[in-house]
């Protein structure tokens, strides 16, 4: 081993003569743009155009597209309340979000850093599993129902759809106003401090009012996330349809004139209602300057603080870490009953279950692969304004796009375009379609990260005498490379979760939470035993697969310092 | 922060100078109620304010990057304090209205702060501060951020305008220049501990100790040993033998001493010698410094001093090698204990 290694040391071995090729063709401008355009063009021609050319050619091409009164009329409703439960449901996790995000920068201790944790717990649950896990919680006897001796607290509908996304938003919110409320320069409050306002006052006139880009960002990641989700939606809807839910019921019964017509529908208003955002809100000017000294004094009060802190703390626990833990119970019940032989030795219907485990973790680590390769050059060009100001601004918006359109939506369209070509295998569309609908996580890390490093520092490499290449290697990626891991994490597990565009393009295959969506409503027929226990089984392995890339990046970070 | 006492009048301008780290900004902090102390007292006008929060202490505090909030125009920056104190909406417009035109910045109302440049957030930041109220105004390193000519000229301005309100304020800086012109008094700290503390002339004339005449105006400083005293003068002999006559200390026989010399007040002839203490040396090099030249002699007994030389013509009188003598006045010598820890590490900045 040894002798091998000192050998390594003496001669270059062949991995290091191949980068010292590969910098010196690195530093060749054609060779520059090559992969650059090959990036671009993967992005603009498999990764976004198919997400609308296929939809829009089917609308297109489709010889009647007339729907029946009483479907069109479903539909119009369906889409309408899609937006009023998004919108409804991001503001109050605004409201419910911020205070607990503000407790968790401003306050330190053991108490807050596990609050810290906590508040990640619905990021680590795949939906799928978080909605059976309110529902459970919500609307069956042995759930919160047990308290108040009642059948069913609340039952399937619009209320429990809320209560969904309400849940699986609010880390989204926390998560973005901690990183804020951390970056955020004290002294504009410290100003306003010794000018005579009260804390609260600091807050409401000087902070929020400063950090308005982010909230409003957070709200925006919240309403996409609530008008995209599926699975879960369809799990806890009863009969009730929103957007997502009115496109599966009529791709299910057939109705393809719906289909087309509603996801176009869905596509072309969440463009709308997020542009109408975007543009108008920073134009709007906040109200003048008003201050009330004494209300505003006793709002800073300890009593007024301790019990804004409860609140928020009562509001998490009730509404987000009980129902997200919920899924516990039937699970262990599940593992008591002896169904887990049964599972190991892949019995009955846990035959396909595990070859849908297994086809989701293999999509997942293949378009999380196809990622990174394909969305590094493009985070690059976004950081750096390589295209020029306009078409940076084009690119930046677009890649955007999936994060914006409902996932179904998407792979309504993506199901037609690769349906119509014909040659794809399903397994390729599906993992083309996850790539679609992870892109934007990706490289959004990744430019933002690229675009925090000084281009001083590669510039002086350079100026050193560093290759294009090197310099990526040298100084880029070790500096981006927490964002890099995190990017791809983030990619990893979307896919994972990732119902909509799954439904949409699977015929024959079906990924992990697409296959439990069918076991929790009935449409296969299972025990509730192994319901649970199917549940359980994704929330372990996904856990466990963040936690090993968890531990990934840890080891990388400290070996760094 | 070390055993730090000191007081303020009302009205008055103090200048808190010290090196980076030295703690004068956790000074302004403590005073402002935006830190608070593990033990001592902070009165204003004789009672004690620890227990009270920074919106309630009447001290307002000026960051060295100004914090003008960036969503609110300069009208509203200006009118943020009197309305945070609970004034109409009416009073509180016609008290920023009232200091922007102090600062001349009237006709800029409606702007907000990003339109303007360094010097006018300046100016606004300072007449946000003067239209709060407080009685204590805690100036951050108020010119710090601007570039050297402006920062020339606004700090007389700075003392004016503050001066006509009537506030007590408090200004950090590391300028020493700037700390001179603007200050009533001033105060010299290092390492959280106050070393002086006094008019500015006499800290610069009978500085308290080594740092503070290093800090303030610089010196050549040489080790010698008590040689003789008298009530009227004291003999110090250096290295090498030489002699010089300082100024009467309460010191020992025989005890080793510091004498600093101000660069400004060794002259150099090459005939007819005429002050108290004469020394033969050669010039080693010669520094322009625009309005002035710097000559570093060495002594016979390879001691450095340095010589400042106003209004010279465009070629230096001397040049590196020739034989020179050096005088100053007794009265100009300033005689210092021997630091415990050796000249050198007392000289450092931190």
């Amino acid at each position: 081993m040894q002798g091998t290694r000192r050998q390594a040391a003496n001669s270059p071995t062949i991995l290091q003569r191949m980068f010292v090729q590969l910098e010196r063709f690195s530093a060749r401008a054609d060779v520059t743009k090559a992969v650059y355009s090959a990036a671009v063009a993967f992005f603009l021609f498999i990764v976004i155009s198919p997400a609308i050319a296929g939809i829009v050619a089917q609308f297109l091409m489709l010889p009647s597209l007339t729907l029946t009164a009483e479907v069109a009329a479903r539909m119009r409703a369906a889409v309408a309340w899609s937006f009023v439960i998004g919108l409804t449901v991001s503001s109050l996790d605004v409201v419910a979000g911020i205070p607990l995000a503000w407790l968790i920068v401003r306050r330190s201790g053991h108490a807050v850093t596990v609050l810290d944790s906590l508040a990640d717990i619905p990021f680590v649950i795949p939906t799928v599993a978080l909605g059976f896990s309110i529902l459970e919680f919500w609307s069956t006897p042995g759930g919160i129902s047990t308290v108040f001796g009642s059948g069913g607290l609340v039952a399937p509908g619009t209320l429990l759809i809320m209560l969904l996304h309400f849940a699986f938003s609010y880390p989204v919110i926390v998560r973005v106003m901690v990183g804020e409320f951390l970056n955020y320069r004290e002294t504009y409050e410290v100003a306003a401090r010794t000018l005579g306002a009260s804390a609260f006052t600091a807050v409401r006139t000087v902070t929020l009012p400063i950090l308005r880009p982010a909230v409003l960002a957070a709200f925006l990641l919240a309403l996409a996330r609530s008008l995209s989700e599926t699975g879960a939606t369809i799990v806890v809807a009863g009969a009730f349809e929103n957007g997502t839910v009115f496109i599966k019921n009529v791709r299910d019964a057939g109705l393809t004139a719906a289909v087309v017509t509603a996801s176009l529908v869905l596509i072309a208003a969440s463009l709308v209602v997020f542009a109408l955002i975007k543009i108008i809100s920073p134009k709007l000017r906040v109200a003048p300057l008003r201050i009330w000294p004494s209300l505003e004094r006793k709002l800073s009060s300890r009593p007024v603080i301790i019990s804004r802190n409860a609140l928020s703390l009562l509001v998490f626990f009730i509404f987000i870490l009980l129902p997200c833990l919920f899924i516990a119970f039937p699970a262990i019940e599940a593992v008591a009953s002896g169904t887990v032989a049964e599972a190991i030795a892949g019995v009955g219907p846990w035959k396909t279950f595990w070859s849908s485990m297994l086809l989701s973790y293999v999509v997942a680590l293949l378009a999380t692969l196809v990622n990174i390769v394909s969305g590094l050059p493009v985070a690059v060009l976004i950081a750096r304004n390589r295209f020029g100001q306009r078409a940076t601004k084009v690119v930046d918006a677009l890649v955007d796009l999936p994060i914006i359109v409902p996932s179904l939506a998407l792979g309504v369209s993506l199901s037609f375009f690769w349906g119509n070509m014909g040659a794809l295998p399903e397994f390729w569309v599906l993992v083309l379609a996850h790539t679609t609908i992870t892109y934007s996580y990706f490289v959004r890390a990744m430019a933002a990260s690229i675009q925090g490093i000084a281009p001083e520092l590669e510039e002086t490499a350079r100026t050193l005498g560093a290759r294009p290449l090197r310099v990526f290697r040298k100084i880029t990626l070790p500096l981006t490379k927490y964002s890099l891991l995190s990017g791809a994490i983030l990619v990893f597990t979307r896919s994972v979760d990732e119902t909509g565009a799954t439904f949409a393009v699977s015929k024959a295959l079906k990924t992990a939470p697409v296959l439990l969506v069918d076991w929790i409503r009935g449409t296969v027929h299972v025990t509730a035993s192994e319901r649970a226990l199917g549940v359980g089984f994704l929330v372990v392995t996904s856990f466990l697969a963040l936690v090993v890339l968890r531990l990934i990046t840890l080891r990388r970070q400290t070996r760094r310092h | 922060m070390d055993r730090l006492s000191f007081e303020i009048e009302n009205g008055e301008y103090l200048c808190v100078l010290g090196p980076t780290g030295s703690g004068k900004t956790t000074l302004l902090r403590l005073i402002a109620g935006l830190l608070n102390a593990d033990e001592g007292t902070i009165c204003f006008d004789g009672k004690p304010v620890n227990d009270i929060g920074p919106h309630a202490r009447n001290a307002v505090y000026v960051p060295q990057q100004y914090a003008l909030f960036p969503h609110l125009t300069v009208m509203e920056n200006v009118a943020f304090g009197p309305l945070a104190r609970g004034k109409s909406e009416k009073e509180a417009l016609e008290i920023a209205m009232k200091n922007l035109e102090t600062v001349r910045l009237a006709w800029r109302a409606q702007s907000f702060p990003n339109e303007l440049s360094g010097g006018m957030q300046q100016r606004v930041a300072l007449a946000r501060g003067l239209a709060s109220g407080a009685g204590l105004l805690l100036l951050d390193e108020p010119l710090g951020a601007l570039d050297a000519r402006l920062r020339l000229d606004l700090r007389h301005r700075l003392r004016e305008i503050v001066k006509q309100s009537g506030m007590t304020a408090i200004h950090v800086t590391h300028d020493r220049d700037e700390a001179m012109s603007v200050a009533d008094q001033i105060m010299v700290l290092k390492g959280g501990r106050l070393l002086d503390h006094g008019v500015p002339h006499r800290v610069y004339s009978r500085p308290t100790g080594i740092f503070v005449a290093n800090l303030i105006g610089g010196a050549s400083f040489l080790e010698g040993i008590v040689d003789a005293t008298t009530d009227a003068a004291s003999v110090v002999r250096l290295r090498g033998g030489l002699r010089i006559k300082a100024p009467p200390a309460l010191h020992m026989l025989d005890e080793p001493i510091i004498l600093g010399v101000r660069r400004e007040q060794v002259r150099i002839s090459d005939r007819n010698p005429e002050l108290a203490n004469v020394l033969e040396g050669e010039i080693r090099e010669v520094r322009f410094l625009g309005d002035s030249r710097e000559y570093l002699i060495r002594l016979t007994n390879g001691d450095i001093i340095a010589s400042r030389h106003y209004s010279e013509g465009p070629e230096p009188r001397f040049s590196a090698g020739d034989k020179v003598v050096v005088e100053f006045e007794e009265g100009d010598v300033l005689v210092f204990e021997y630091p415990t820890q050796g000249l050198r590490k007392e000289l450092e900045m931190a």
